[in-house]
């Protein structure tokens, strides 16, 4: 195995774990915000959670960018061809 | 293991390789069009259980665009039910043995992204005129012209990757777990893939539906989040 290769898979792996720690961080924070907020005003919770999903799904996109990125490194990797 | 990226031709219908994924999707495409011909050809006032559930889903999305878009859900019902209808039938087909979601290929979501994409210009422009589609672009101020204008494309492109990313991860895992450990040992991931796959087409389109009321403007289309802002004490 080249250090090409070894390097892709490696930066694969870290690609996937670092991308993880910040959106995981974030969607704590988001829950923990919302859940606040429906405390608060529980009569809101509708709004509140649909708001919720939509920003989750925001968030998460970074994590999914970080999964694509590996994905590409390891199936597509335009050096190791 | 097979890459993700690529997808496998079938047969080739003359020069055009026809693969898995747009099969599934003429599959999902005949059960959605016959099914909603069947269930909507006798329509009466006194509705059966079949046709009361049927409205619940109309009443349902009608609801949802209603509050997301603070509109008339009349002109968005027909493209946001099916965009939301389509995706969850497809994210859902996982459940037939042998079928792979079409969603977690990356042409289907460039499809359903592109198809977002034009329905905002055109919704912004029937409901503004050219003029004002593209005055949407200088709000707040004019400095946020090129800014809007890259964001336009880079959210499209967003659609695009967290709709495969999510579909495609969840297959990519059963996958794994399934070399690794055989009979039954998927099923929680299964139960957990559904969730994500209902999620991501409730999420999908509701921010078609943000995207396209942030076209059409106007004081009323604001974004979910901004409608409660101030209104806390």
């Amino acid at each position: 195995m080249n250090w090409l290769a070894f390097c892709s898979i490696a930066s694969a792996a870290v690609a996937v774990s670092f991308g993880a720690i910040g959106p995981a961080l974030g969607e704590g924070r988001a829950v923990a915000a919302a859940m606040d907020a429906i405390a608060r005003q529980p009569e809101a919770a509708g709004t509140i959670s649909r708001t919720l999903f939509v920003g989750l799904a925001m968030i998460e996109t970074m994590a999914i960018y970080c999964l694509v990125i590996a994905l590409l490194l390891l199936f597509a990797n335009p050096l190791l061809k | 293991m097979n890459s993700p990226l690529t997808s496998v031709a079938l047969f080739h219908l003359g020069p055009i390789p026809i693969t898995q994924p747009v099969l599934v999707t003429w599959a999902i495409m005949a059960v959605l069009v016959l099914g909603a011909i069947a269930v909507s050809r006798r329509l009466t006032r006194e509705p059966s259980a079949t046709q009361e559930v049927f409205e619940l889903i109309v009443d349902t999305v009608d609801s949802q665009i209603r509050d997301t878009m603070q509109a008339e859900p009349g002109p968005y019902r027909a493209f946001i039910g099916t965009l939301f209808v389509f995706i969850f039938a497809a994210n859902w087909s996982t459940l037939i043995p042998g079928v792979e979601p079409p969603t977690a290929h990356l042409e289907t979501d460039a499809a359903l992204a592109l198809l977002v994409f034009l329905a905002v210009i055109w919704f912004g422009v029937r409901a503004g005129g050219v003029r004002g589609y593209l005055r949407t672009f200088a709000t707040p101020s004019p400095i946020m012209i090129p800014l809007n204008f890259v964001e336009s494309i880079t959210r499209t492109f967003s659609l695009l990757v967290r709709l495969f990313g999510n579909v495609m991860s969840g297959v990519f895992m059963i996958g794994i777990v399934l070399s690794l450990a055989g009979l039954l040992v998927p099923i929680p991931l299964m139960a957990l893939d559904l969730l994500t796959g209902a999620v991501q087409a409730y999420i999908f389109a509701i921010l078609a539906m943000v995207f396209i009321a942030g076209a059409v403007g106007g004081e009323t289309a604001a974004a979910p989040g901004t409608s409660q802002k101030g209104k806390t004490p």
